[in-house]
């Protein structure tokens, strides 16, 4: 049987490149913070699933996808804003999440704990991963036009709507398999910073989702790897793997920018 | 001037009739929104392969008109389209242009095959192609969008403001290479706009429209100021024409 660092690293290495695909395509659709805080919403579920032994990725899903389905029709059927509805419902579910869960698990339920990880938990994780993957690749063309523009969309026959709940709930999915790697409060970096990273070097559309998918893949990697050898937890070290990698692409960026202007200036003086 | 003759603007039960000329007939079209009246009794019918511009003031209710055609928004009364239509749609602007993305992707999106046919159509260059949708200027972004609305060879083409935020001198060759698509296709086209002259100079029928039907017709049947009489009134049109005139 492999031991728990290669099965935290497989497990981290599915999970980290799904979110960060996931990702590209939330920040695009200015979800960022919508991913964030439907993280959140998973504590009352997995808190749940802790008190009853059930299976926390389940419990915390059912969570998510209620969650989900309700601020879809809130937003349908009232005047709402997805942020004022997953706001309300984020500091609820917290809040809930707080007070039920049993003080020695909540630690491990805020941040995570992926050396607790087994063998079934990672074939699970890397199951759900090829399956959201797949299912985010048949709807990409879909989801892309929406992002560009709803009217195109709509125009284009596209069943907007539906196409975002279906997209929503496979980040639920990759939130609730996510949440043992880094925990309720952190898992919705791993869906945005590895795409915030890709966004700041990337021109293409092909070269944004592929480069969130490996800044997701070497975060969650790297950040297991350094948690086994300074023994500290792995879910805030993928985090901060991941924001130094975003700061290497901000930098790179600005740098690269203003070489072009000195270039183009030099040039200019030239002629 | 102020003996504009409205022409009939309902469609009676005989006249809802499609005929094989025909490619859509509007009858009694009302929209409404939170007790808001958007559009009332609206009727037009739009012959194959003709040009029907739609004007009138902001807020008159000419993109709603699109969108009940697009089926996007609720409405009561009658559209029939004669068969199966092919819509393509250019909108006013795209809502965002800060994904990394190239033309040539976007276009991808929905032309998997013919690519080279389609952006040949618009006389899109490899130069093109290969920039950032977000990086274009207004011309060459609505150059896109046309490619983008025939992409899938439509029978019918929407151009909502096609040229909004484009500079005056790159307004023309627009409309020409619309004007060149639908006659070397064969698509109908309706257009809404702004601009009188381009209105006058593109279409074959006009709709004006200030929430109610103001004129349907011709659009050779009006002189330039009798059809801004009939959009905004005769003192509009007689200080438009003192303008002219200077």
């Amino acid at each position: 049987m492999p031991d728990t660092i290669t099965l935290s690293l497989i497990a981290g290495a599915f999970v980290g490149s799904t979110a960060g695909y996931l990702g590209s395509i939330m920040l695009s659709k200015h979800m960022a913070l919508v991913g964030d805080a439907l993280s959140h919403v998973a504590l009352p579920g997995l808190a749940l699933g802790i008190l009853f032994s059930f299976n926390a990725f389940i419990a915390a899903f059912l969570f998510l996808a209620a969650s989900v389905i309700a601020t879809w029709y809130l937003q349908k059927s009232t005047t709402l804003s997805v942020e004022a509805i997953i706001g309300v419902l984020f500091v609820l579910a917290l809040s809930i999440g707080i007070l039920i869960t049993p003080k020695v698990d909540l630690l491990e339920a805020l941040f995570g704990d992926i050396s607790k990880i087994t063998l079934t938990d990672a074939i699970t994780t890397v199951l759900v991963s090829l399956f959201v993957v797949f299912v985010t690749r048949r709807i990409y063309n879909k989801l892309a036009i929406s992002m560009i523009s709803k009217e195109l969309a709509l125009a284009s026959r596209i069943k907007v709507e539906r196409i975002n709940l279906i997209f929503l709930l496979l980040v639920a999915i990759i939130v609730a398999v996510g949440i043992k790697e880094v925990g309720t409060l952190l898992v919705g970096a791993v869906v945005i910073v590895p795409a915030a990273a890709a966004k700041t070097i990337s021109t293409t559309l092909s070269r944004y989702s592929l480069m969130s998918a490996i800044f997701g893949l070497a975060s969650a990697t790297l950040g297991v790897v350094l948690s086994s050898y300074v023994n500290l937890p792995a879910g805030p070290l993928v985090v901060i793997v991941g924001t130094a990698i975003f700061a290497g692409g901000f930098l790179t960026n600005l740098l690269s920018k203003r070489l072009k202007s000195k270039r183009a200036s030099a040039q200019m003086h030239h002629t | 001037m102020s003996d504009v003759r409205i022409a009939q603007t309902t469609v009676d039960s005989k006249q809802s009739q499609i005929e094989s000329n025909d490619m859509l007939i509007v009858n009694g079209l009302n929209v409404r929104s939170q007790n808001k009246t958007i559009l009332e009794d609206v009727s037009f019918r739009v012959k194959k392969g003709t040009s029907l511009a739609i004007v009138g003031p902001n807020g008159g209710g000419k993109t709603t008109v699109f969108r009940t055609l697009l089926n996007t928004i609720r409405y009561t009364g009658m559209i029939k389209w004669n068969g199966e239509v092919r819509m393509g749609y250019v909108p006013q602007s795209l809502v965002s242009t800060d994904l990394p993305i190239l033309v040539e992707e976007f276009l991808r999106l929905k032309c998997r095959t013919d690519f080279e046919t389609c952006t040949k159509a618009v006389g899109l260059d490899k130069a093109i192609l290969r920039q950032n949708l977000g990086s274009l200027s207004g011309g060459e972004l609505q150059r896109v969008l046309i490619a983008w609305a025939i992409v899938d060879k439509p029978t019918v083409l929407l151009l909502d403001e096609p040229t909004s935020g484009v500079d005056v001198g790159a307004e023309e060759p627009i409309y020409e290479k619309v004007n060149e698509l639908k006659k070397e296709l064969g698509i109908t086209v309706l257009l809404i706009s702004h601009n009188m002259h381009i209105v006058m100079h593109y279409s074959n029928y006009m709709l004006a429209l200030n929430k109610r039907v103001l004129f349907f017709g011709e659009t050779k049947s009006l002189t330039h100021s009798q059809l801004l009489s009939t959009i905004y009134g005769n003192e509009f049109a007689l200080s438009e024409e003192e303008h002219y005139k200077e």
